[in-house]
């Protein structure tokens, strides 16, 4: 599958590097290494949910009880768990780690990915969520980095977009 | 069964657990017992006290967590409960309150008169439900003595548990509550710190 396994490595030790040690899940074809390596891991608390939603009480529950945490989605699994992120991370002041897979851009094949991309960066941005776009293995590090470091200090969501160019390896 | 007089028989040992409860008539009623900062009323996202508890759990494995949840909250998140028996937490207590009414979001009017019942007034069974999950146990109960029988043993007890308890659609005396949702927000985490850990 040309899923890149380094840079979903790369992805996954930036998250340890910034304390992460509960990631919650659903799949998705580019989070296959990520969710692997998770699975794998024996320092890693792996939460397999039913709906994206669940993922953001989950995380709530983590930051109360010490621990830092990641939501993996998609763009449909973040539309999905819209009514949590407000009613949960906003509205209590929460920290919240996303890695959303930006699918629906340019060179998605699949035609039923190109609606849920077009409306991913017009709904953070309506949230005020603050969000990055992850697509070359060095800027992976600093900006997961950065990225937790506001979601702690601005006690809010915060997204990080895992772009094509980042996550998929054309078959040579 | 009315559910104050169900909070009333856990209400001790509740003490050294993290409890998450929904908003609404629980955790106005729990609230008028005797707030304590280890008492997590969460005030919207139905269906998310349940996930809120499992996080907490396991991020604190040594920590009993207490969920005091209703039927129109878990309808609204029935994968959550395959989530929480697939992880299966040992120290994660879900107690339900099925009053068969959306009673604390307008479902329920004075004079026992249910407008917006749930799908539990017509046959479905929670406690089945999450049985069927894969919840190590799950019970359902009707009689105070039973609730708190079962209750106080799954609090006590080393696995993930659910308690279904059939209550009055009763709305609390007051929705009064004098802690912020955010100060609530603050306290909690603080409280659950350190103790028992």
């Amino acid at each position: 599958m040309p899923v890149s396994v380094a840079n979903s490595q790369a992805v996954y030790d930036a998250m340890k590097g910034v304390g992460v040690t509960l990631v919650s899940a659903l799949p998705e074809t580019w989070l296959v290494h990520l969710i692997r390596m998770a699975d794998e891991d024996p320092a890693m608390t792996l939460v397999r949910l039913a709906k994206e939603e669940e993922g953001v009480g989950v995380s709530a529950g983590a930051h109360f009880a010490g621990v830092r945490s990641a939501m993996l989605l998609q763009n449909h699994g973040f539309l999905q768990a819209i009514n949590g992120i407000v009613g949960v991370s906003l509205l209590y002041k929460i920290p919240l780690l996303m890695l959303i897979t930006d699918r629906g851009s340019f060179g998605e094949k699949d035609p039923w990915q190109t609606e849920g991309g077009k409306y991913t960066r017009p709904v953070l941005d309506a949230l005020h969520i603050a969000h990055d776009d992850l697509s070359r293995p060095d800027e992976v590090q600093p900006k997961i980095a950065h990225a937790m470091t506001l979601a702690q200090s601005s006690l809010s969501p915060v997204a990080l977009l895992l772009q094509r160019d980042l996550m998929w390896e054309e078959p040579k | 069964m009315k559910r104050l007089d169900c909070l009333k028989a856990i209400y001790p040992q509740l003490k050294d657990c993290a409890v998450v409860t929904i908003m609404g008539a629980v955790a106005a009623e729990l609230y008028s017992l005797g707030h304590r900062a280890n008492f997590f009323y969460l005030e919207h996202a139905m269906g998310l006290a349940s996930s809120i508890g499992l996080g907490i759990a396991l991020s604190q494995p040594n920590r009993k967590v207490v969920v005091i949840d209703g039927d129109g909250s878990v309808l609204m998140n029935l994968g959550g409960l395959t989530t929480m028996a697939r992880s299966r937490p040992n120290n994660l207590v879900h107690l339900i309150f099925d009053n068969e009414t959306l009673l604390s979001v307008g479902g329920g009017a004075p004079g026992g008169y249910k407008w917006f019942t749930t799908a539990t007034s017509s046959g479905t069974d929670l406690a089945g439900i999450a049985k069927a999950a894969g919840f190590p146990r799950a019970q359902l109960v009707r009689k105070l003595e039973d609730f708190e029988e079962a209750a106080l043993d799954a609090i006590r007890g080393d696995q993930l548990s659910c308690i279904v308890a059939k209550v009055e659609a009763e709305m609390p005396k007051s929705f009064l509550m004098d802690v912020h949702m955010l100060e609530n927000r603050f306290e909690f985490p603080r409280a659950i710190k350190g103790r028992s850990e």
